[in-house]
């Protein structure tokens, strides 16, 4: 099948078969990143910009090598936020840089729907890493390739998400691939951290980690942000260590074949112990490893790659 | 100078009037109202199919004048008024300086008088530069024109103040507007909380911030014995509050605007920009409770919060995007629509827009009377057109009812027998 899509902003447009034919074709460059010369002319004479609005160092760094991969020229920008700083708009921004002709932005924003805005006033094909608290579909699909390739399915998995569920655009991206490929999906944080209507994207919702994470094929831990504690949301870091932290003895509650997961950057001590995080069942680092093949697919797929003739690889 | 007006379906819900019948003005006056009213020498409006109410009155708008001209100014503002079928409008205190005294209250009725093409009656700010720490000279500047006074676009915070406010205009008989708002509640939400903010990933604004406020208002209203205004209700929490304050005699009156009653909180997916205001669009519910509240009596103004911003200001992401929509121009065909659905019979229709808000604020107007000024509005109800953002009277063009389908529309708008707006 044919992938129709000249944006990706997130995995709500996304149909099954979309998702489907991203992890298919991400497993397909895998071996590239194996390879001893890491690299295809796929995407030669592709122009792709990167541009972070908002810190990143994964994210930005995978992308970066999934476009080296594929051959493409690729260009990193760091505004931090600073657009509206230096007193210049997203659009103008955005015109500068199509002015350049590039074929990709790879765009991360701190505001929800920062990409939509640029897909709707531009040429170039727009891939969200990650908008506010709304989407960041690379992630979701990392982690998917990764649950595929250690579970073998999608369909029929429980996946327990354990944190800030309100700010986290991992949470929505992931609810809705794993419902569109028809595993269950647990939610679970504290009452502050549940946003109003989150079950109605189809994911039930836990207080109780221990509860969540019974029977669980995934356990899937959510960065903490530090800034979140002492106020209104946390009392502290310590308390939250101890009703919603992933420790051996919660683990245990899992299937016994369990993974765990966790998207970075780690806290170590508060939503998971270091016996957890390194422990046999984590998969943590196969998730950064598929992060460049999921990328790599991406790229490839908006460049309207497959529907090229000497795309073999 | 005399003005005919025939074959109308005159329509006075203040008089409960509804006949055909010839309105007759002369100098600037109704002169005559009568099934056939018969003159030679006068100007003559063929209104056959038409509705002739009285001048329409907005009592919340913002017009920008001074400080803000980029997005609007009292001559625009005006225009855009007339153009939607409104006689009066009372425009907001957050221009730059503040309308909080004498001089400012003064430069905008003056502006008016030169350049208007509607009658202004300036509300004056509740507290010094809008900072919700001390009273503004509320006498001075009710002497000088103001008609009511608010701290609108802020909220005031500090309960004591408000209840030291109340007190102090009741002396006046000065109302007050409540711009209702817990702003520890709304922190920093951009939209109303629920199912449609956790898709989006936007912050949420929960209805307890409007309610919550309301409520404090409305019993220090109670308590004080003033008389107090409810500006922009969105909730359903809230009319429950006023529609119980005004059982029990309570001298409060409160408005909606006419996208509370059009709109729920659906309209920002896309991160529609022109659909971010402040109260917030709201649930089905709400939306709902605010048709009922109109229904009943509850909410008896209809005010369109005209907020005129720059395409700069809106154009960008939907965090950074100011709050509000312009209004002016399609408040009475959106009211209309109420009419059309069953909701509001056409006379009560007309009552929010003309006699409810005369009587919140205790402007004159808001009704048709031989020897009274001939502020009057012709409405061709049935008049289909598009809505484009465009090609308005209003400086900004700030709206989510751009293409829109809309029906009902002002064809004749006169201020005094001065014809301000008149439909080719």
């Amino acid at each position: 099948m044919a992938f129709n899509h000249k944006h990706i902003l997130g995995i709500e447009q996304m149909s099954a078969e979309d998702i489907t034919l991203i992890l298919d074709t991400a497993e397909s460059f895998k071996e590239i990143s194996l390879r001893s010369i890491k690299k295809v002319p796929t995407l030669r004479g592709k122009t792709i910009i990167n541009v972070f609005f908002e810190a990143s160092t994964r994210t930005r760094t995978s992308f970066e090598i999934a476009g080296k991969r594929l051959s493409a020229d690729t260009v990193n920008i760091s505004a931090s936020t600073s657009a509206v700083v230096k007193g210049e708009t997203l659009e103008d921004t955005a015109k500068n840089l199509e002015a350049m002709k590039p074929d990709i932005i790879v765009m991360r924003h701190s505001c929800s729907g920062a990409p939509h805005y640029l897909a709707e006033r531009c040429d170039f094909s727009v891939v969200n890493a990650g908008d506010g608290a709304h989407e960041h579909p690379s992630q979701a699909l990392l982690d998917l390739l990764t649950m595929r390739q250690h579970k073998g399915r999608i369909e029929g998995l429980t996946v327990a998400i354990i944190g800030d569920i309100t700010h986290s655009r991992v949470v929505r991206s992931n609810v809705y691939a794993l419902g569109k490929l028809g595993a269950q999906v647990r939610l679970c944080g504290p009452g502050t951290m549940i946003p109003p209507g989150i079950e109605r994207l189809g994911a039930q919702v836990f207080n109780s980690i221990d509860e969540a994470v019974s029977g669980a094929d995934v356990v899937m831990m959510l960065r903490i942000q530090q800034e979140r504690q002492g106020k209104t949301m946390l009392p502290s870091l310590r308390e939250y260590s101890m009703f919603y932290g992933l420790t051996p003895e919660r683990m245990k509650l899992a299937k016994t074949d369990a993974l765990v997961m966790h998207p970075g950057p780690m806290n170590r001590g508060v939503e998971i112990s270091s016996a957890v995080a390194d422990g046999p069942q984590n998969v943590i680092l196969d998730q950064v490893e598929n992060g460049v093949a999921v990328r790599m697919a991406l790229l490839y797929l908006v460049s309207g790659g497959d529907k090229l003739e000497d795309s073999a690889q | 100078m005399k003005i005919l007006i025939t074959n109308g379906r005159v329509l006075d819900p203040a008089h409960g009037i509804d006949e055909k019948f010839d309105v007759l003005i002369e100098d600037g006056r109704i002169s005559g109202m009568a099934a056939s009213i018969e003159t030679a020498d006068a100007e003559r409006i063929d209104a056959a199919g038409c509705l002739v109410v009285p001048g329409l009155i907005d009592i919340h708008v913002h017009l920008r004048d001074p400080g803000f001209e980029y997005k609007e100014d009292i001559e625009t503002g005006t225009r855009a008024a007339a153009a939607g079928g409104f006689t009066a409008v009372a425009c907001m205190p957050n221009t730059a300086p503040v309308n909080d005294n004498k001089t400012t209250t003064q430069y905008i009725l003056h502006k008016a008088s030169q350049v208007g093409h509607a009658r202004v009656y300036p509300v004056g700010a509740i507290t010094k530069g809008l900072k919700g720490e001390s009273l503004a000279e509320l006498g001075d500047m009710k002497n000088a024109g103001c008609v009511a006074a608010s701290d609108d676009g802020h909220p005031v915070s500090n309960g004591e103040i408000m209840r030291r406010a109340l007190e102090y205009a009741r002396s006046f008989d000065l109302p007050l507007i409540s711009h209702a708002e817990d702003l520890s509640l709304v922190g920093d939400g951009v939209m109303n909380d629920g199912f449609v903010a956790t898709e989006l990933g936007l912050r949420g604004i929960p209805w307890v911030a409007e309610v919550a406020a309301v409520t404090r208002d409305v019993m220090l209203a109670e308590y004080t014995g003033a008389r107090l205004h409810v500006a922009h209700v969105s909730t359903r929490g809230a009319i429950e509050i006023i529609r119980a304050a005004r059982a029990r005699g309570a001298h409060v009156t409160a408005e909606t605007a006419p996208h509370y009653f059009t709109l729920t909180e659906d309209a920002v997916r896309g991160y529609n920009t022109n659909a971010k205001m402040n109260p917030p669009l709201r649930s089905s519910d709400d939306l709902q409770a605010v048709r009922e509240g109109l229904a009943d009596g509850t909410l008896n103004v209809i005010a369109t919060d005209h907020a005129p911003h720059h395409s700069d200001e809106k154009n960008v992401e939907f965090n950074l995007a100011l709050n509000g929509i312009i209004g002016l121009e399609t408040a009475l065909p959106l009211t209309l629509r109420l009419v059309e659905e069953g909701v509001l019979s056409l006379t009560d229709a007309i009552a929010c827009l003309t006699t409810g808000p005369a009587k919140a604020l205790n402007l004159p107007g808001g009704t048709l009377e031989v020897g009274r000024s001939a502020d009057v509005t012709i409405i061709d109800p049935d008049a289909k057109w598009t809505m484009d953002p465009q090609s308005g009277k209003s400086r900004s063009s700030n709206t989510p009812f751009g293409g829109w389908n809309l029906k009902g529309r002002a064809v004749c708008t006169m201020v005094g027998g001065r014809i301000t707006h008149r439909l080719s």
